[in-house]
This record gives C-alpha cells, sequence and structure tokens, in this order.
C-alpha cells in the first residue's frame, strides 16, 4: 500500500471529527489542502530538494493520530524545565500539538482562542504560504518548476487542528523573549501535526525560542508548518532548538515572507534526533530587507539530518547570509542543500553562504549542494562549502601539551561549531548553548538536570 | 561611455558574428528519416559492422526505447522530434561508381581548408595530426603512418572496428554503458564515425591528435563516439574542434566519448566547443547533448579535461573522471560563454574510489544577452577512497542584467579522511576595473574583452598553445555586442 493512502483514508473517514475539534479558519482551507494532498502525496527522492530524505517511508508506519484531542496529563511545569540561566522569557508549552499557557502571554494565542483575541488573523494569515493560490507558488514555477512541492506541507494543513499564534501588532514589541517548549507526549507512537502562525506587523519586534523535547519513549513523527509573515520594518529573532531522542522524526517547513527593512535571523540547532528534515523557504519581497539563517548539526548514532533552505531575493537591494555547520559521527547522514534565488531585476542583492561539515567517522555521510540561481548582473553572490576531517595538525598541537586524544577532539568539534553558536546575540542563550552542545559532544546531554527522562 | 561608432573592435566582431556559417555544397548521401530498428540495421550495414556491434547497437535501442528524455537540466529543451532526423549522411560517397579510398572531394578539401584544418598533411602544422568527420564520415586522417611507426592507432572508430576489433570490442561502452542515460543510449545505437585512440605502453605520443567535427547536411543529428586508450606509462594530448552552419531549425548532436587511462599514464583532452549557437533571436542552433566520461583505471594515472564552450544553442554535458586507480589525478578546466539565448547546463563529475586520488575543479562562466549558463558538478567521495581531495572553484561572471548564472554543486562524502572544498562567487566587471581601462584610453568594449580573457586565464593556459589563440579570439567574438 502507498503510505498516502492511510492518510487518504483517514481524512475521508474523520473529517467531520478533524472540522468538529478545530476552528472555522483551518476548517475553510482544510478540503483544498486535502485534494492537494491527494494529488501530490509525498515527495519522492526523485524530487531534488527531497533527495536525501524519503517522506513516504518515514509517513508509512501505522502512528496514532489524536483527532478527538484527547487531553495528555501532564502539567509541563512540573515536569520539565527547560531553563536558560540569566534569561528571562515568557514560557509557554506546547504539548505534542496543544498549546498550554500556565499563564497569558502578550502576543501569544492559541488558534481556539484566536478568533476572540486577535480577530480576523488567522482568516487573513493561515495557509497563505503554502496554499497553491499563494503568490510564492506562482513566482517560484515561473522560474524553477522543481520548487513548490510541499506534499506533507498539505498533509499538514488537512489534518491540522490547533496551533500557536504569535501576533505582535504594529509597532509593538515583545518585551521578553518567548520561549516555547514543544513537548512529546505519548505512550503510543504518535504522528502529530503542529502549526505556527507568526504574524510581525509593520515595525513589530519579536524574538523566539523553541524548543523540541520528548518526554517519552515512544515513535514521534512531528509535522510541523510555520508561517511566517514580516511586516516592513520588524524584526525578528528565532530559535529552534531540538533535543528529542532516536526514535523521533521531525519534517518542519518554514515559509517566510520578508517586507522592506525587516531584519530577520533564524537559527536551527538540531542537538539529538532521530531523523528531521528543515525546509526553510523565505521570500524577501521588499527592498533592504536582511535575512541571517544560521545552523548547526551535531549527529551520531544513526541519526538523519536534512537542512533544506531557500533564500529567495524577489526584489533589489537585500542582503542575505547562510551559515550552517555539520558534524556527523558514527552512521549518521547529514544533507544540506541551500539555493539562493535571485530573481531578474532584484539588482545589489548581497549574498553569501556558508556551509562547513566534519565528517568524525568512516561510516558517516555528507551531502552538501550550495546552489546559487542568479538572474540579474548587479550582484555580489558568493557560496562555499567543505567536507573534511578534524586538522591533524591541530590535535598534535594539543596532544603535544597533554590534552587526551578524547579531549582534543571535543575541543576541536565544539570549536568548529562554536561558530555557529558565536552568531546568537542574546548572551545568556549563547552561553546555555554552548553549555548544551559541550554536553552533546560529551555525550551526557541526556542527563541534564530537571529532565523527566533520567529522573 | 564610449561612441560605438568609432569602436573598431565591436565593427570588427560585429562583422565577424559566426563566421564558421556557410555551407558546402556537396552530393550527401542520406539516408531516410526516422529512427527504428531497420535504420540501426542500415547504419551498421553501411559500415560493414560485424555482428557484435550490431547487437550492441540494437540493445542499446531496445533500451532507448524504454527510456524518456531527462527533464532535469536547468534548460528550456524545445522538443525534439526523433522521427525527423536522419541519423547517417555521407558526403564522401560519389554519385557515380566506388571511390578510391585515398580520393578525397575538392569540395570537402576546400570545405575544411576554410575551417582552418588543412587535411594535406604537407600543409598542416607538423605538431598535429587531424582526423575529419563530417557529418557521419570521417573524411580523413593525417600523419596515420607516421603514428603509427610508434605503433600507435589513431583512425576513425568505424576503421578501427575493422581493423583492431578486438581493442573496439574491449573497451567500446566499458567507460559509458548504454543504459547509462538516454542521450548515451541513443547514441550507442546509431552512433557513426569519431576517432579511435590507441596508445601502446611506454609511449609519449609525439604529436597532438585532433579531432574536427563538422555538421554540414540539413536535419541530419551527428551522433560520433570516440575512444581513447591509453596504456600504461604513455602519454596523449587530445584536441577536439566542432563547427555547424547556420541553420534555422535546431541541429541534434549527441556524442560519447569514452577515455580509459591506464598505470601512470596521462591524457590530455581538451575541446573548443564552437558549434553554431543560432542566431540572436535564439533560432536555430545546434542541441550539444553529449556524454563525456574518462576512467582512471590505473595508479598514478591521470586525466586533464579542459573545454572552452562558446557555440551551440543548448550545451548539456559533465565532462567526467572515475577516479578508480590509486593516487590518480583528475583536472576539469572549463569557461563557459553563452550570449543572445543560448544556454549551457555543464559541469562535471569526479567520483573518486581509490585512494589518494586528487582532483580540481576550475569552471569560469559568462553570461551575456539573454543566456542562462549553469554549472552543475558532482563530487563523491567514495567509501574506500582514503585521502581524496578535491578543490572546487566555479565562477559566474555577468554581463547585462537579463542574463543568468546559476551553480548547483553536489558533495556526496563517504569517507572521513577525505577533503572536499567547493567555493562560487557570482558578480559582474567592476566598474572599477571598467574605469581604469577607460581613463588609460582603453575603450570599454576592448576592456571587457580584456578583463574576461584575464577572468578566463586560468583555464585558457591550460589549453595547447594552437587552440589557447583560437581560444581567445573566440571568447571576444562571442561577447559580440554584451556591452553599452
Amino acid at each position: 500500500m502507498k503510505s498516502e493512502q492511510q492518510y487518504l483514508d483517514l481524512f475521508r473517514g474523520q473529517r467531520d471529527l478533524i472540522c468538529q475539534h478545530s476552528v472555522a479558519a483551518l476548517n475553510a482551507v482544510r478540503d483544498e489542502a486535502f485534494a492537494s494532498f491527494e494529488r501530490t502525496g509525498f515527495p519522492s527522492l526523485k524530487e531534488e530538494r527531497y533527495r536525501y530524505t524519503d517522506v513516504a517511508r518515514a509517513f508509512a508506519p501505522n502512528f496514532g493520530v489524536n483527532l478527538a484531542r484527547k487531553q495528555f496529563p501532564v502539567n509541563p511545569d512540573e515536569v520539565f524545565r527547560c531553563d536558560v540561566p540569566n534569561l528571562s522569557t515568557s514560557l509557554a508549552y506546547v504539548v505534542n500539538d496543544q498549546p498550554v499557557f500556565s499563564r497569558p502571554i502578550p502576543f501569544v494565542y492559541s488558534f481556539s482562542e484566536a478568533a476572540e483575541k486577535a480577530p480576523g488573523i488567522l482568516e487573513k494569515y493561515y495557509n497563505r504560504l503554502l496554499s497553491p493560490h499563494s503568490s510564492l507558488f506562482t513566482l517560484h514555477s515561473s522560474l524553477s518548476p522543481s520548487l513548490g512541492r510541499v506534499g506533507e506541507g498539505f498533509l499538514n494543513t488537512a489534518f491540522a487542528q490547533d496551533g500557536l499564534l504569535i501576533y505582535v501588532p504594529r509597532n509593538q514589541r515583545m518585551e521578553r523573549m518567548l520561549q516555547v517548549v514543544n513537548l512529546l507526549r505519548s505512550n503510543v507512537d504518535l504522528l502529530l501535526f503542529r502549526r505556527v502562525l507568526i504574524v510581525l506587523e509593520e515595525g513589530a519586534e519579536a524574538s523566539l525560542l523553541f524548543c523540541d523535547h520528548a518526554m517519552d519513549h515512544s515513535s514521534f513523527l512531528t509535522s510541523q508548518v510555520i508561517e511566517i509573515f514580516c511586516g516592513a520594518g520588524s524584526h525578528l529573532d528565532m530559535y529552534e532548538m531540538e533535543e528529542t531522542h532516536t526514535s523521533c522524526r521531525r519534517f518542519s517547513n518554514v515559509y517566510m515572507q520578508v517586507s522592506r527593512d525587516c531584519v530577520v535571523s533564524h537559527n536551527n540547532i538540531t542537538l539529538y534526533n532521530g531523523q528531521t528534515r528543515n525546509t526553510i523557504d523565505a521570500v524577501l519581497q521588499g527592498e533592504n530587507a536582511e535575512i541571517t539563517l544560521n545552523g548547526c548539526v551535531i549527529a551520531d548514532k544513526s541519526q538523519q539530518v536534512d537542512n533544506n533552505t531557500l533564500i529567495d531575493h524577489a526584489v533589489p537591494r537585500c542582503t542575505s547570509r547562510e551559515l550552517y555547520k555539520y558534524v556527523v559521527d558514527d552512521n549518521a547522514v547529514g544533507a544540506f542543500a541551500g539555493r539562493v534565488l535571485v530573481r531578474p531585476d532584484a539588482q545589489k542583492t548581497s549574498s553569501q553562504e556558508t556551509n562547513a561539515n566534519l565528517c568524525a567517522s568512516n561510516d558517516a555521510r555528507m551531502y552538501t549542494q550550495p546552489m546559487l540561481e542568479i538572474y540579474a548582473d548587479d550582484v555580489k553572490c558568493s557560496h562555499g562549502s567543505t567536507v573534511g576531517k578534524l586538522d591533524d595538525t591541530a590535535l598534535f598541537y594539543m596532544r603535544q601539551r597533554g590534552i587526551s586524544e578524547a579531549e582534543a577532539r571535543m575541543l576541536l568539534k565544539f570549536a568548529f561549531v562554536g561558530q555557529v553558536i558565536d552568531e546568537i546575540q542574546l548572551q545568556p542563550l549563547r552561553e546555555r548553548l554552548h553549555y548544551l552542545v559541550e554536553k552533546r559532544f560529551r555525550g551526557e546531554l541526556n542527563k541534564c538536570t530537571g529532565c523527566a527522562l533520567c529522573k | 561611455m564610449q561612441q560605438k561608432d568609432n569602436n573598431d573592435f565591436v565593427r570588427r566582431v560585429a562583422e565577424e558574428k559566426y563566421k564558421f556559417g556557410f555551407t558546402t555544397d556537396i552530393h550527401t548521401e542520406i539516408i531516410e528519416r526516422g529512427l527504428n530498428e531497420d535504420v540501426v540495421r542500415l547504419i551498421s550495414a553501411k559500415k560493414e559492422e560485424p555482428e557484435w556491434l550490431l547487437d550492441f547497437r540494437l540493445k542499446a535501442f531496445r533500451y532507448w526505447q524504454t527510456q524518456e528524455q531527462p527533464t532535469w537540466g536547468h534548460l528550456h529543451m524545445p522538443e525534439i522530434d526523433y522521427q525527423a532526423i536522419s541519423y547517417y549522411a555521407d558526403p564522401t560517397r560519389k554519385k557515380d561508381g566506388p571511390k578510391s579510398a585515398d580520393e578525397i572531394d575538392p569540395e570537402l578539401m576546400k570545405t575544411f581548408d576554410k575551417l582552418g584544418i588543412p587535411l594535406e598533411e604537407r600543409l598542416a602544422l607538423s605538431g598535429t595530426a587531424v582526423d575529419a568527420v563530417m557529418d557521419s564520415v570521417s573524411v580523413k586522417t593525417t600523419f596515420k603512418e607516421r603514428l603509427a611507426e610508434k605503433n600507435i592507432i589513431f583512425c576513425s572508430i568505424s576503421e578501427a572496428v575493422r581493423e583492431h576489433p578486438d581493442l573496439v570490442r574491449q573497451y567500446l561502452g566499458s567507460v559509458v554503458p548504454y543504459r547509462d542515460n538516454y542521450f548515451a543510449a541513443l547514441n550507442s545505437a546509431v552512433f557513426s564515425d569519431g576517432s579511435f585512440v590507441y596508445i601502446p605502453k611506454n609511449t609519449r605520443c609525439p604529436m597532438e591528435l585532433s579531432t574536427y567535427f563538422r555538421i554540414n547536411a540539413r536535419n541530419t543529428g551527428q551522433f560520433e563516439r570516440t575512444l581513447i586508450v591509453c596504456d600504461s606509462d604513455s602519454y596523449v594530448s587530445y584536441l577536439e574542434g566542432c563547427t555547424a552552419p547556420m541553420r534555422d531549425e535546431n541541429q541534434l548532436h549527441a556524442a560519447i566519448v569514452e577515455i580509459v587511462v591506464m598505470d601512470n599514464a596521462e591524457v590530455k583532452y581538451s575541446t573548443v566547443q564552437n558549434w553554431y549557437p543560432g542566431d540572436s533571436e535564439g533560432r536555430g542552433g545546434v542541441l550539444n547533448l553529449v556524454t563525456k566520461r574518462g576512467h582512471l583505471r590505473g595508479a598514478n594515472s591521470k586525466l586533464s579535461w579542459t573545454q572552452v564552450e562558446t557555440g551551440s544553442a543548448i550545451t548539456w554535458k559533465y565532462p567526467s573522471c572515475v577516479l578508480t586507480g590509486d593516487n590518480s589525478v583528475a583536472e576539469f578546466y572549463s569557461v563557459a560563454v553563452t550570449n543572445n539565448h543560448q544556454q549551457a547546463d555543464t559541469g562535471t563529475k569526479m567520483i573518486h574510489q581509490g585512494r589518494n586520488t586528487r582532483s580540481t575543479i576550475i569552471s569560469k562562466g559568462i553570461s551575456a544577452g539573454r543566456s542562462q549558463n549553469s554549472y552543475r558538478g558532482l563530487v563523491k567521495i567514495g567509501k574506500n577512497a582514503d585521502g581524496a581531495r578535491n578543490y572546487s572553484s566555479c565562477d559566474s561572471l555577468l554581463l547585462g542584467d537579463k542574463c543568468g548564472a546559476h551553480t548547483f554543486p553536489y558533495m556526496d562524502v563517504h569517507n572521513n579522511s577525505a577533503t572536499v572544498e567547493h567555493e562560487a562567487t557570482t558578480s559582474k566587471i567592476s566598474e572599477d576595473q571598467l574605469l581604469y581601462c577607460n581613463q588609460r584610453g582603453i575603450p570599454t568594449e576592448e576592456a571587457v574583452g580584456l578583463i574576461v580573457n584575464g577572468y578566463a586565464k586560468d583555464v585558457l593556459n591550460k589549453l595547447p598553445m594552437e587552440f589557447a589563440v583560437e581560444a581567445q579570439k573566440l571568447l571576444s567574438v562571442s561577447l559580440e555586442g554584451t556591452v553599452g
């Protein structure tokens, strides 16, 4: 049986139940998304953007789906503390795909309360970047027909029942960083459809930290779609950190629409996982916008991490920077594809892309594709990419000074990914991540204090 | 900006245009259009081929029929009607009576003279032996006897099939199997002439070997096949040149080049590709869909591809190297120029299998007019390729705001002792450099020529001398009218 079939059957059989436990804005686009999924199915390995991630295979097993919105008995405040010392954050939890607030947080709502607290926003923005009518699509398909197939994104829209809305109105500013802790919690293998909508109106500012954690040892398959709308002159600082376990699969699609004078940075940190696919599509559609995409990946055992980014310079005078670093060990597989598209007339574009990778074992594999697609002449674009091993002379230098080989290797790997962490503006968060990365390399990550798993 | 009217350079290049666009009026025996098993059999029969080769062709043809034309290139390919092409055209066949082997039609001689490829040995530059191929047939191979003194075989592949069947059978399809890709299958089914080179052990080929390909007849395709085998401790430098007349319709050129390099041997393969690129509106031009691959079988072997791509409406090719021998070295140097409506999706594949193998890729793309120029390259480090090393650098230069320059590198690394580096930049000619030249009285167009030549120098330096001069001229001509 094709792996799409069970989802087609499930939707057809349970459509009413899905709609019943959801809100009107989500239900309004459900059928169209389902029709799109029915048409496209999951992207195959022959699709250029999915060469290294077999989506159909990941979605093939029989997972439970919590369509009836059964509440999971969990008090997040008690079981988990994902604390960043010295950083004052507002804390929100998303248990599986259900937002939970212990106290109200300004500008942050669940979809179910959005109609009341931020009227009209869902209707205006929800699913706009995924819809087949979206300008994102039509623009893409005219130049690159290979873009725009997001089978698992359609599936997400068809099944999503709730989600997190972050809506910062015009010229408002989120006082504190918002920390969203995504908890995976289930006794049975679970597929969840997580959804986030971020709308920053003109001049708004927000900084967001998303952490993924698994509370149980079941297998989890997360399908996540984050839509981001940045109004003119807005600032967004966003971090996504994944720290789950080897039975967790994550398919994340981030779609960004960036207007003029925006400053956006997105940081993707994969510390521990099973299989991860992160897709980031950012369209710069206002002049003088600036975008930074950073990422670091630490993978060992049989972990797989595939980051696929697209930065689309649709208008002149925008700047983009991208830095991704991987350390792959044991049998891990790392894949990176970063595509920078400069459209006709997007003159004065400046774009820089760097991808550096360390293969720490002979069985680790790394695939990298930094791509430039340029249709304008007055541009400065460059990319660089390397795959290599630890520097023997540096190792030798440290060994001479009495540092054990294991420690020396750890230090070098730590310094290697440190470059990405150093880009983080917030000092407490930077220090915390340095600490977590070091623990990760020492293999002590799961022993961290406060974690329910090892209590 | 300089006045164009006063500019000699522009006038000269404007007049020059595509100077190889003439046609030769010569009787050519062309078989019926269309492609089916009978055509494959007919081609084989015309070339008096042995049974095994016909089998090879038929297998390839049957495989080809099961395949669909790939679409993944960054190209807008016009639909190719494979039934509207004639697959065999022989300009050497006289209307009346059998021709003698040594007698060449004076028209053909004139044509090649005009192309700068004299077929009379006494007129030719003594440094180069030429195999001249027009449409589907090799017209003449020069200096064969002198090469034979050293036991070097240099002849057309049809002759090689007759004279050295064992060698051909051993190596044909061993580097590019007929199942390799759609166009390779097509070529394997209907290939006509190309060159065969065999350099025996411990031999340094005393002169450059060269093949000149010319498409002349209308509505034909050229499907040449070249096979170069360089045995242990030998060396050869091989050049390839090509031109075609100006025609309004697209012409298909689907070739295969296979190179086998044994222990301690070295092969240099240089191409100056100047097929008709179509007119300034994008009408006509050659579709250049070629599979080129070298297999470095021996230890310490070396293969170097150098290509200057200025012609063709569409260029879709990736001269590749499979580095199997330990310590083998592969190089790829490329300048690809596209102007007007030309499209190029070209690059290389470096597949490292042996230990301590090294590869270098230097690619320079220049796009002008409304053209699209893509670099696509794969560097694959196999599991056993300990200590493999690759360095790739691809730069793109944009002349004009309607063209595109794209880079699609793929790096697949399966061995942690490998070091793979890739870097790419895209930019236009800097105003500062232009101003500097202008200040010194160099007109803008000439300055662009200078800067482009300087930009491509890393690659042009790798070409044999005669070719380098031609390539430099070609660069200027190809970029005609791109400034101002």
